[in-house]
């Protein structure tokens, strides 16, 4: 059993995106958490201080431990983001900005 | 042409749906502003639309209240008496004196850049809340997640963030998550609740008074059961293990005066940790507002209304009781707005039904909460190296410095000293940990914005639009600058279309 066999779901053809330049295959309509997590990707963020790898944690937009890198944006919340086709998704080191 | 009255309603849950729905059949003008893509909240969260769930109740409970609801909100959508702004994610709610109006301020769209402004003659909060998650060594990990979360990212992403989970903490949303999670395939390897039978029993009369939701509760346990879940009580987590992600958890019996056994210590293997410790209300938007607070939720009346004239507000907003009692008091707040919007006083008889529904889901939801309390003795485990903050990466023992060497005698003080509550989540995921580490009450965040603000948005508001609160706060500061690399648009109105 899996999520999308639960529901019967019947999603739209799946599109690509890249992580860190990887092509991974993502569902429309999913986050770009979802579409990570379904890719078996779990952190996507390395933090400020100690350099720690993070990723999902409140799932709703509240702790901002999501925080990712899209087409040059940081500071996206992944778990809030519908991912798009052709999206470049990358590791947000720090900040995400040159400047620290 | 008389004008109707204009609602707006903050929040699609199950409170915000209620409300807008019994405003919407009398009469009002209803803008039911929410910032996800679909209604629903999170007990009512939706797969997203191109994921084709053709059997979305698989994944749900009550569905058939839901489907009153959604047909609910179709029929007043079509008839424009409520107009459904999704992806509006509200950052602040002001009154304008001099009009006597209030705007729901709000930022548009996934990238929430674009300012926009909802105009209200009333307004009703039905944010809801987030959960609480205290502290243990490992619990930053990539794969620890808290049990709403990862419920959420299920309902709404048709995901899971590993194979094998186990599900800990305390509170009665572990049991829904943990069959949730087994029904769509993970292997759930224990439940660990650290609540014991004990504390089950001394509630038992005010539980056993509601048949209903304690049938709900045996139906989530039948459903573990059916998925060989084990089902750990008086159990508690001890740390999670792992370089870059999670590998292991270990857990351990709670004793009675909270120490752990010696012996009792379980290592599991996982990659998934859904954890919680309950749930707090989201109150910014009513503070800013000047609402006042009764602990850390927002104070309401009989007919929901805060002490603010003309804001109401229901559902978790207003104190954690779960989504049938959102229900009830959506209901009610939204019948009281109709009424008073039109001049007149409700009449509380014709709500009667949902007033004693209130009244038992409340007394339900007050003995739930003694049996749920936080494991004793969880600060004074946690190790000195554990970080609390997890933004600002503030740990254990510079919380506890604020105190004592620095004498730190409440949470804004420990924030200002140790940092800890200063970073993108302005406090919400660390406070709880924070006052229980220094011993300072938790209080609600004074949080001027809701939600992190383009400059651009704060730039293009109107010198006249009054009412709006001071950002002077360092916090507000720290929040804006933040984003200010962004580009801002203008102000669009977006008030409900005319239906007279
Ligand atoms: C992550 C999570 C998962 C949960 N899962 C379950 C579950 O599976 N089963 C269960 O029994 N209970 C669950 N709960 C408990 C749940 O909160 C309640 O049972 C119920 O949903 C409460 O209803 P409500 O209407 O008060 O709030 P909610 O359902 O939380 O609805 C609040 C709504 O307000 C919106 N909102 C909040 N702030 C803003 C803002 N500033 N701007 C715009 N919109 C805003 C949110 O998007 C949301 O749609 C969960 C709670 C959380 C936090
Ligand atoms: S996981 Fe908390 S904000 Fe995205």
């Amino acid at each position: 059993m899996n999520p999308m066999e639960l529901v019967r779901a019947r999603p739209g053809a799946s599109r690509t995106v890249t992580f860190d330049g990887r092509p991974l295959a993502a569902l429309p309509g999913q986050t770009v958490a979802a579409a990570l997590w379904a890719a078996g990707v779990t952190a996507w963020r390395s933090t400020r201080g100690a350099g720690r790898p993070r990723g999902v944690f409140c799932g709703i937009g509240v702790c901002f431990d999501c925080l990712v890198t899209v087409n040059g944006r940081p500071n996206q919340r992944a778990c809030l983001v519908p991912v798009r086709p052709g999206d470049v998704i990358r590791t947000q080191e720090g900040t995400g900005r040159d400047d620290d | 042409m008389t004008e109707r009255p204009r609602l707006a309603v903050v929040g699609a849950g199950p409170a915000g749906l209620a409300a807008a729905l019994a405003a919407a059949e009398r009469g009002v003008r209803v803008t039911l502003v929410d910032a996800a893509e679909q209604a629903g909240g999170q007990f009512y969260r939706q797969p997203a639309a191109a994921l084709g769930a053709r059997r979305p109740q698989a994944l749900h409970h009550q569905w058939r209240t839901w489907e009153r609801l959604r047909a609910g909100l179709d029929r007043h959508r079509a008839a424009g008496r409520i107009l459904h702004l999704t992806d509006h994610h509200v950052w602040c709610v002001a009154r304008d004196p001099a009009a006597g109006v209030f705007g729901v301020h709000a930022l548009r769209g996934p990238a929430q850049e674009e300012g926009v402004v909802v105009r209200a003659d009333a307004v009703l909060l039905a944010t809801g809340g987030y959960e609480r998650v205290l502290p243990f060594p490992g619990w930053t990990l990539p794969g620890v997640v808290t049990a709403g979360g990862a419920q959420a990212m299920l309902k709404g992403g048709l995901v899971l963030p590993g194979r094998t989970a186990v599900v800990a903490g305390t509170g009665p949303l572990l049991l829904p998550v943990a069959g949730g999670l087994a029904a769509a395939g993970a292997r759930v390897a224990a439940l660990a609740e650290s609540a014991g039978p004990a504390a089950l029993l001394r509630q038992a009369p005010a539980l056993a008074a509601q048949p209903g939701k304690l049938a709900e509760g045996a139906g989530y346990a039948a459903r573990l059961l059916r998925h060989g879940v084990r089902v750990l009580t008086r159990c508690t987590v001890v740390a999670a293990h792992g370089t870059d992600r999670l590998e292991a958890v270990t857990v351990a019996a709670l004793d009675r005066d909270g120490s752990l056994r010696p012996g009792s210590y379980r290592r599991i293997r996982c990659d998934t940790l859904a954890v919680g410790h309950g749930m707090l209300p989201h109150t910014d938007l009513a503070e800013t507002l000047g609402c006042s607070l009764s602990g850390t939720a927002v104070r309401v009346d009989d007919e929901q209304r805060t002490d603010v004239p003309g804001v109401w507000a229901a559902g978790e907003a207003t104190g954690i009781g779960g989504a049938a009692l959102a229900l009830a008091e959506g209901h009610i707040a939204g019948r009281s707005a109709a009424a008073r919007l039109r001049g007149t006083a409700p009449d509380p008889r014709r709500w009667a039904a949902a007033g004693r529904a209130r009244t038992r889901l409340r007394e339900f939801a007050a003995a739930l909460d003694a049996v749920y309390a936080p494991p004793a003795g969880w600060a004074e485990r946690l190790p000195d190296e554990t970080v609390v903050c997890r933004c600002e990466e503030v740990t254990a023992g510079e919380v506890r410095g604020a105190v004592d060497p620095l004498g730190a005698g409440d949470l804004r003080t420990v924030k200002l000293l140790s940092r800890a509550g200063m970073g993108w989540c302005q406090g919400r995921m660390c406070a709880p940990a924070v006052a229980g580490l220094t011993g300072c009450p938790l209080t609600a965040g004074r949080r001027p914005l809701a939600r992190p603000v383009p400059l651009g948005v704060l730039a293009a508001l109107p010198d006249t639009d009054t009412g709006l609160p001071e950002t002077g706060d360092d916090l507000a500061e720290a929040e804006v600058g933040r984003t200010a690399a962004e580009v801002g648009h203008p102000v669009a109105d977006a008030g409900p279309p005319e239906t007279d």
